[in-house]
């Protein structure tokens, strides 16, 4: 193969895997954008996505789209359910006690999900036909086809949300300033519930999709995605919505040509020394704005 | 007139620091009322109180007859209380349109909506220029014009405005006064909390003048201008 078809090639595995992390980034970035928070657990939501997944596909036998619904639906809930019971009682605590806190709730949801469907790794069942288009020398397979469908799908709808519904101005409203969005009649408990589900929702795609492309799910699966979303996000600065997309692409490009050209074991580094870079050089991100608000 | 607001010995505090100490105070229907005072006297905390961003520790505020002391701030704008925060705090990431939208939040009314931006664009006729603009681009005055426009949106029986002058020039600042003015002739009670007590006196019909978290003097705006006490603290001799 020559070397701008293997750049290519390497393009397309990209892309995909960084499909994957702009979704787990978006929910990042939103849950920042609205309390300031990293939310740490935020990769194990995206594990419990992949198991709702999981056993919406094998027990109760639903092709793919109605168990990413069903994944979506589910984990959005536990998503909301988390931020009533363990970040809402914190709001006006101390950052760095919720911080610890998003800590406690990602190791509670990786071991109550060893507790509860065993730490062995689940062969994830092949849901959709496994072809291959060959263009030229290239290859793309149906995996990869359904996750890029499924994220512009997502993407587009989320932008609609975000842009032009009400629900979508306030979220902005509330995270630009919360306490003037209470003022214009906003409710802040509302659109901080509402931005769990749709952060969760988005990770529960993600989980499903890496089932399906990967095959294998385990308990501790989102530790390594988790990480590296964030790192897409801040990426991408932190709490900026179109930064996470392209933070997350941006990652999934490096990694593979990371493992195309250099080597597989190199690419997490590659992804850490990215967010050192970024901290060291530009903290707010690709698309962050250096300049204060005028005031 | 009837009385519109009615706040009766509130403490407020912030913390440990006892902020409001035992306030009392009436607004009535169709007045102009001004707060004044030095800063730190507590003037922006009784509007962020009646409001609904803080919390009064003991008594009661109330509006057209019911409580709504501790009552949270996105209830108590659909009473009809709408705030013009100190320092605008405009949405600057958003457009004009979108803040005037927002503004609207609490209403369900597309029509009552679409005639009430069209009555803020001839009020303030340079947002209208500027509406697809992201309002953080805005001068000083207009994000001023756009604050109020935007609290305007919500039809609010009382207008509560902190601070409407800090940072404008003097001819800016007459501009927002007269339009003030005007935004009370038809029909919106207006609570005004200034630091340009000047200014203030000039367009309110009665005043109060706080201290430290109490209240020192009240009474009519036009014979607090001319008493020797306020003249000497507050209007610069």
């Amino acid at each position: 193969m020559e070397l701008s078809q293997q750049l290519l090639q390497q393009l397309i595995n990209g892309i995909s895997l960084g499909s994957i992390y702009a979704l787990i980034a978006l929910g990042y970035t939103m849950i920042y954008g609205i309390i300031k928070l990293i939310n740490f657990a935020h990769g194990d939501i995206y594990m419990v996505g992949a198991y709702v997944g999981f056993f919406a596909i094998t027990q109760a036998q639903v092709s793919i789209l109605p168990a990413l619904l069903i994944s979506m639906v589910v984990t959005g809930l536990l998503g909301m359910l988390v931020e009533k019971l363990a970040y809402k009682p914190l709001r006006h605590a101390p950052r760095i006690s919720i911080l610890i806190t998003a800590i406690g709730v990602s190791f509670f949801l990786e071991y109550a999900s060893m507790y509860f469907v065993s730490p062995t790794p689940r062969t994830f069942p092949e849901v959709i036909d496994n072809v291959a288009f060959h263009v030229g020398d290239l290859v793309i397979n149906g995996q990869q086809l359904l996750i890029l469908g499924i994220t512009v799908v997502l993407m587009a709808i989320l932008t609609y949300i975000v842009q032009k519904t009400k629900l979508g101005k306030a979220m902005r409203a509330a995270s630009f300033d919360t306490e003037t969005a209470q003022l214009m009649g906003v409710n802040a408990d509302q659109v901080i519930s509402f931005t769990f589900v749709i952060g969760s929702s988005l990770a529960a795609v993600a989980g499903v999709l890496v089932g399906v492309y990967y095959n294998s799910i385990d308990p501790l699966m989102g530790i390594m995605p988790g990480l590296k979303a964030f790192v897409a996000a801040v990426l991408g600065g932190i709490g900026i919505l179109p930064g996470a997309v392209v933070g997350g692409l941006v990652l999934g490009v490096i990694e593979a040509l990371v493992s195309g050209f250099i080597s597989s074991t190199f690419r997490d580094a590659a992804a850490f020394a990215i967010l050192i870079l970024v901290l060291l050089f530009k903290p707010s991100g690709l698309f962050g704005k250096n300049t204060n608000e005028k005031v | 007139m009837g009385t519109m607001l009615k706040i009766d010995n509130i403490n407020v505090y912030y913390g440990a620091i006892h902020a409001i100490k035992g306030i009392s105070l009436e607004v009535r229907e169709g007045e102009i009322v001004t707060l004044i005072g030095a800063n730190g006297a507590g003037k922006s905390t009784t509007l962020r109180t009646i409001s609904g961003l803080l919390k009064p520790k003991t008594g009661k505020i109330t509006f057209l007859g019911g409580n709504i002391a501790g009552r949270p701030a996105h209830e108590i704008v659909r009473e009809g209380i709408s705030q013009v925060p100190e320092g605008r705090r405009i949405f600057a990431e958003m457009t004009v349109l979108e803040n005037l939208e927002l503004g609207a939040f609490i209403r369900k009314d597309a029509d009552g909506i679409r005639k009430d931006m069209e009555m803020v664009f001839r009020r303030f006729p340079r947002l209208e220029e500027r509406k697809d603009q992201q309002a953080g681009t805005l001068s000083g005055g207009e994000q001023q014009m756009l604050a109020m426009g935007r609290a305007l949106m919500s039809r609010p029986k009382l207008l509560l405005l902190d601070e409407p002058s800090m940072g404008l020039a003097p001819l800016l600042i007459r501009e927002i006064f007269s339009i003030i003015e005007d935004i009370n002739k038809t029909g919106t009670t207006i609570l005004l909390v200034e630091q340009n007590a000047n200014m203030a006196l000039s367009i309110a019909d009665r005043a109060y003048v706080l201290e430290t978290g109490r209240i020192t003097l009240s009474g009519d705006a036009g014979k607090l201008a001319a008493s020797e006490d306020v003249r000497k603290a507050y209007l610069g001799g």
